[in-house]
């Protein structure tokens, strides 16, 4: 009953109790990866190397680190993830434009390709991890980096999820001009997604 | 006020269990919370008195060590995390879509779902006693390297935490919505109740703080399981930066837990002096500095680690003493020249007044930074703490329950047993937390499992503990006066106390959809300017 009276008083251009629910969510998402990454600077401007290579060669030399271990990133793979990320990104919105002008085939269209583009990114990441010459031990430069990027990739295969529940809904019809909040939601999550892998690329491989 | 019967849908009538277990009505689920937190308060009064008869005498064996650090963690932890968080989401859900006119929350299953992550999470937290090694016993702050070190207890801390977290980090968005968009015709913000705003700047903290409490949860189960070394100097980590992201979340934290506090005693004492609130709009934006505010002060907390920049966060803390100071001044001109009547909601308000002035002043007294070298971890801080979010938080708890009794469950509490309860409740509390201050200015440090006599601690520890039993005594007179209430058939017309919030234009308790109509609004107090016959001056 509530939800009919909700859509019924529904302005165009204002937000829903649903989307506005939704962007606060999405704020409280922005303060967890703050703290995560208030940790990674704090920790870096403790340092006196960064990565902390004394403190690595402190735990070769006390036997916590294996001597294998260097402290490196690949960086050409993770370019060409980001490079997928954010097309994956402007794939997201093509489809939510598409439904805006009523086209179901284009919204299906738009987020497959989204879709497919956010599982080649995790893929990436993923094999990206088995490549890396350091553990999630191996110094507190390594243990963030796998939070981070870690976390990171939970939220885009929670993103993938959300995503496929529209596709699946999409396909059944369920979305038109007037009504597509789901698909804006899942945009707005996909973007801010987007936006701390930006974040991140630009802290731990551009800056380092 | 006529009102038309409908003929009920088929499957309307579930048994009466099923019918709570998947309730989305927030007045149910409001008094789930009441009833899950109140449990758990009296599980963490049970671990009080064995801390207290521990501590009752020197030297004293009743506990080992080991217990004795499980117990005062799960006491702390229970009693911020399952107790005081949570009860305020039971009264906010039961009374904030009341008092702005609504029929409900804005997301009404998404708010079953917050009820239901807390009675796990406790559960979660309690099943550390079945573990080896037992439950975690790093105290309710957590500090590093203590807590890398702990049994699974911990791990199960944390996932407990976690849960609470998720749970009030979207009942935050869920408040925040309902009351930016589902107030009656009329209501502007600057006529919602006041304790609808304490809500409101509360669930702001909850939304913006408690994620960061997330990922310091993370991290430290990262550390504990994955070989993280994020805690650990030893793989070029640092322990304080556990304390910097806990604190973050954590100061915010006790506003959480006093902000509503406030905005109860704030409905109570314009009701019982028949005056509205003095200066209405300055206490919302006092509200509002003291949660901006509360965003800047976390490292007083910290200022014996050196590590953070003690003039800024103890001159911040020290400017929250002006909004708290503003507030302090709106209660007093409230009840200045009212005709005040002391029903025991009253009276749980007035010891809400006189105790959290102390808790404040004592607090202001370590936000400098020479004395709080001299306080920091003594008995001091223990009583600081008490006396804020027990003579604070659980007198309002007490106040609110006397209050909202009638609304809630149509009986009105008896008054001679609720004022026996109050005096009680009241004596044992200043006994047991009045001589901490004495101990701790003495030196006397907290968190250890016995002490002795040789500074002649003992007297004042056994106050302190007649005082706990006391307050434990106390609570029989309430449970009886529980207990007698439901016995007795419903009875309370829509307003027995003659307040002044759209709640008690409805029946008590409410139908499901809450409002059959609304008066029409012009202030924060409709039936107030109704009893009155003159508009309100916002």
């Amino acid at each position: 009953m509530a939800a009919h009276g909700a859509v019924a008083e529904q302005h165009k251009g204002e937000l829903s109790n649903g989307m506005l629910g939704f962007i606060l969510f999405i704020a409280s998402e922005v303060m967890f990866f703050g703290g995560l990454f208030s940790a990674y600077f704090i920790a870096r401007a403790d340092s006196a190397q960064w990565p902390p290579e004394d403190v690595l060669e402190q735990m070769k030399l006390a036997g916590t680190a294996a001597q294998s271990v260097k402290l490196e990133l690949e960086f050409v793979l993770p370019l060409i993830a980001t490079f997928i990320l954010v097309s994956s990104s402007v794939t997201m919105q093509w489809a939510v434009m598409q439904i805006q002008k009523g086209s179901r085939t284009g919204l299906i269209w738009g987020l497959f390709i989204s879709l497919v583009l956010g599982l080649t990114f995790l893929t990436m990441q993923m094999y990206d991890y088995t490549q890396l010459p350091f553990s999630s031990g191996d110094t507190v430069w390594a243990t963030s980096f796998y939070t981070l990027t870690g976390f990171h990739g939970a939220h885009v295969a929670g993103g993938a999820i959300f995503m496929l529940v529209c596709l699946v809904r999409a396909m059944n019809g369920q979305f038109s001009a007037a009504h597509h909040e789901a698909v804006e939601a899942c945009s707005f999550y996909w973007h801010f997604v987007d936006v701390v892998w930006i974040a991140l690329f630009t802290t731990l491989y551009v800056v380092g | 006020m006529a009102t038309i019967t409908l003929p009920k849908a088929k499957g309307y009538e579930r048994p009466l269990i099923l019918d709570w277990i998947t309730t989305v009505d927030h007045k149910k689920l409001g008094i789930l919370y009441l009833y899950v937190s109140l449990f758990f308060f009296a599980v963490g009064g049970i671990l009080a008195l064995l801390v207290r008869t521990q501590l009752a005498v020197a030297d004293n064996t009743f506990l080992s060590n080991q217990a004795y650090n499980q117990i005062f963690t799960m006491h702390a932890s229970a009693m911020l995390f399952l107790f005081i968080i949570p009860i305020w989401a039971g009264f906010g859900n039961y009374v904030v879509p009341l008092q702005i006119g609504a029929p409900d929350m804005a997301f009404p299953r998404i708010n079953a779902l917050s009820f239901w992550l807390f009675p796990p999470a406790g559960i979660v937290m309690f099943s550390g006693f079945l573990v080896s090694g037992g439950s975690a016993s790093a105290g309710w702050t957590a500090y590093s390297p203590l807590a890398r070190t702990l049994g699974t207890g911990m791990d199960l801390w944390i996932i407990a935490v976690a849960m609470l977290g998720v749970s009030s980090t979207i009942g935050a968005a869920n408040f925040l919505v309902t009351m930016f968009r589902m107030r009656a015709p009329g209501m502007t913000m600057f006529r919602m109740p006041i304790f609808c705003w304490t809500v409101l700047v509360t669930s702001v903290l909850q939304l913006l703080a408690t994620p960061v409490l997330a990922s310091a949860l993370v991290m430290l189960f990262i550390d504990r399981n994955f070989g993280g070394n994020f805690f650990d100097p030893n793989g070029g980590g640092n322990a304080v930066l556990w304390q910097n992201v806990f604190w973050f979340y954590s100061h915010p934290a006790v506003y959480i837990m006093i902000l509503p506090g406030m905005g109860i005693i704030s409905e109570i004492l314009p009701v019982f002096s028949r005056k509205p609130l003095f200066g209405y709009k300055a206490f919302v934006f006092a509200t509002m500095g003291i949660g901006g505010l509360g965003f800047s002060v976390w490292a007083h907390h910290m200022f014996t680690t050196g590590a953070v920049l003690k003039p800024w966060f103890g001159f911040m803390t020290f400017m929250i003493g002006v909004p708290t100071g503003v507030k302090i001044f709106n209660w007093l001109g409230t009840l200045w020249r009212g005709s005040i009547t002391f029903e025991t909601p009253m009276l749980f308000a007035l010891g809400f007044l006189s105790m959290f002035l102390i808790g404040g002043i004592n607090g202001t007294f370590s936000a400098a930074v020479p004395v709080d070298f001299a306080l920091h971890d003594t008995y001091f801080v223990v009583a600081h703490i008490h006396y804020v979010l027990f003579g604070g938080s659980v007198f309002a708890v007490f106040a609110g329950l006397y209050y909202w009794f009638p609304k809630i469950w149509g009986r009105r509490l008896n008054e001679k047993l609720g004022q026996f309860h109050f005096a009680l409740m009241f004596i044992g509390f200043n006994l047991a937390f009045f001589p901490m201050h004495l101990l701790g200015l003495d030196g006397m440090p907290r968190r250890i499992a016995t002490y002795n006599d040789y500074n002649n601690w003992e007297l004042l520890n056994f106050i302190s503990t007649l005082g706990a039993m006391l307050i434990g005594v106390g609570m029989i007179p309430f449970i009886v006066n529980v207990v007698q209430a439901f016995m007795r058939p419903k009875d309370q017309p829509n307003d027995p106390w003659g307040a002044n919030t759209l709640e008690w234009w409805t029946t008590s308790p409410p139908p499901v959809h809450n409002f059959d109509d609304t008066p029409e609004i012009h202030s924060e107090r409709p039936l107030f300017d109704l009893r009155q016959g003159s508009p309100g001056g916002h």
